[in-house]
């Protein structure tokens, strides 16, 4: 049986951008992999809304039942629970803060009866979680609310186009600071794949493409 | 200077109202601006100010009005059905001189539509946000940052004019996140309010805040000099964003996230040697006529851009007055148009000039 990875963080942090590089990266090595979107709390921006360039990569995508619609149902299909007899690698895509990590605990017990990771994905320039205290209690609430334990910080501190080697860098200290005060090990920072060559090398960096874009900046224009 | 952090559009709107001294929001969740009310139920307590989500959109608007005549800054904030369902509030607030912010974050209609962006509530925010003869600022911001600059400009504009200032957001704005400056030293000043009903302690006459006039001459008396008041903010309050029109021929007219949208395809034109330009107004109401108007003197063709079936379209015609031809290009329902899609009809009329 393949790995099973939980996504969660505060909202707008990129875990959605984080599930996706991981979900290519797993199939591009071989593996057969499903991304699971259970964030049914916000409609916009979700992993379901990049379900073609997923499929075209050979990922599997389980979509909320009316994800990437014009209601607002916050209803899940039967086939997410497919994800506990697959021998696939999983991955799930959790709503942002505790809200969107709600849903997670309806399948708590079948998730720790196949053992899990649960990555929490973090970023430093996200005003509501700049400070460690206040990421960890974001933590903290994620995990209250589905009665799982996260097992890694990802730090996915960056912002948009005016992410650089320094802003990276600069986010090592808080990242630390958020994996000491959660007694929790820091797993990886992410950076674009431009900027892996400018970072520290005794630093675990995990290189990743942004997929998560509005129309215009999918044609190459940043205003 | 102070350092950029990312923000969603919804958020930056509530946290820009707390930088504005706004310390009163009522609500009502809806999609797609719910993340305006859930920030502001987590910040106002940090900050000493109201977070209350009221029974429902009408309960909401008018606990506005209530707090807006006690004189404090106060603001509300729906999408599209949630908007009609505030319009009579609305209509009282304008008929009774009080400032407020209303924030739309729009979504497809009509009815209940659907949860998806749209541009469609143009004419309700600029011709009839309610009953009655009136208006309301209407801003039009298109990226975070600027939602947070026109945030406090809506709050001081309204303040200064005693009256209701809309920001006209879209689902696409509010749900997407930007690198944006939180620039404390542009903090506003909440100004004082002589007229505000707040207690008067027998030392002056008492304040009557009020939209019944019983007189029908005192009412329309009262009325032309609204108008009056309307006709020195046109003349004073137009903005907007003009982008390569300096020689442009076809030239596009389009706010907010279509106006990006159409940035894009403007740039994608020039490439092809086509003489495209784009002015994005940034009031709504008062629209930049002057702008529109003084670009005739190159454009061959006007194109709006909207997330509508055409709506603003009506504004650049009444100003283009039939002497260029206007093309309209939307999208509705909840899509949103593509740059390429807005170059081929560039091309399409490039072909017809």
């Amino acid at each position: 049986m393949g790995e099973l990875t939980i996504i969660c963080g505060h909202y707008g942090t990129g875990k959605t951008n984080f599930a996706i590089n991981r979900a290519i990266d797993a199939a591009i090595n071989g593996k057969k992999v499903t991304l699971t979107d259970m964030d049914v709390v916000n409609p916009y921006f979700t992993s379901s809304e990049y379900a073609d360039i997923l499929r075209e990569k050979g990922v599997r995508v389980i979509s909320p039942t009316f994800a990437f619609t014009n209601i607002d149902i916050p209803a899940l299909p039967a086939s997410m629970y497919s994800i506990f007899d697959s021998e696939d690698d999983v991955i799930i895509d959790a709503g942002g803060d505790d809200v969107g990590a709600t849903v997670l605990g309806r399948f708590s017990g079948e998730i720790r009866e196949r053992g899990y990771e649960m990555l929490y994905v973090t970023n430093m320039y996200r005003p509501m979680i700049s400070d460690p205290e206040d990421s960890v209690r974001v933590l903290r609430s994620i995990e209250d609310v589905c009665g799982l334990k996260a097992t890694a910080v990802v730090n996915n501190s960056h912002i948009k186009e005016f992410t650089d080697a320094p802003a990276i860098t600069g986010s090592l200290r808080y990242a630390k600071e958020v994996s000491r005060l959660a007694g929790i090990p820091l797993l990886c920072s992410t950076a674009p794949r431009r900027l892996i060559g400018e970072l520290p090398e005794d630093e675990c960096f995990y290189p990743v493409d942004v997929y998560v874009q509005t129309v215009w900046e999918k044609e190459g224009s940043k205003w | 200077m102070p350092e950029k952090v990312l923000m969603k559009g919804n958020e930056a709107l509530a946290e820009a109202a707390i930088m504005a001294g706004c310390r009163h929001f009522f609500g009502y969740p809806i999609t797609p601006q719910t993340e305006l009310a859930a920030h502001m139920s987590k910040r106002m307590p940090k900050v000493g100010g109201v977070y209350l989500q009221a029974e429902s959109e009408v309960a909401a608007v008018n606990m506005v009005l209530g707090a807006s005549a006690a004189g404090v800054r106060a603001m509300t904030s729906s999408s599209s059905p949630g908007i009609s369902l505030k319009s009579e509030g609305l209509s009282y607030l304008a008929g009774s001189d009080l400032p407020a912010l209303i924030v739309n974050v729009q979504r497809a209609g009509p009815g209940l539509g659907g949860i998806q962006p749209s541009q469609a509530d143009y004419w309700q925010a600029t011709r009839a946000s309610g009953h009655g003869d009136f208006k309301m600022l209407v801003f039009a911001p298109s990226t975070v940052q600027e939602m947070i600059d026109l945030v406090a400009d809506a709050f001081s504009l309204g303040d200064e004019y005693r009256m209701p200032a809309m920001i006209l957001s879209d689902g696409l704005l509010g749900q997407m996140m930007e690198p944006v400056v939180m620039d404390d030293t542009k903090r506003t000043e909440v100004p004082e309010r002589p007229w505000a009903v707040s207690g008067h302690g027998n030392k002056r006459e008492h304040n009557i805040v009020n939209s019944l006039y019983i007189d029908p001459p005192n009412l329309e008396a009262i009325l032309k000099e609204r108008y009056e008041k309307y006709e020195r903010i046109k003349e004073k309050e137009q903005r907007c964003e003009e982008y390569r029109t300096d020689d442009a021929e076809i030239v596009l007219v389009a706010y907010g996230a279509s106006a990006r949208i159409s940035r894009s395809a403007v740039d994608a034109a020039r490439k092809e040697g086509i003489k495209a330009g784009l002015i994005r107004p940034i009031t709504l109401w008062p629209y930049p006529e002057k702008a529109i108007s003084s670009r005739m003197a190159t454009a061959k063709a006007f194109l709006c851009v909207e997330m509508s079936t055409g709506q603003m379209v009506d504004d650049v015609r009444l100003i283009v007055n039939g002497k260029r031809p206007v093309s309209f290009y939307g999208r509705t329902g909840g899509m949103i148009p593509t740059p390429a899609e807005v170059l081929n009809e560039i091309k399409k009329m490039n072909g017809g000039i």
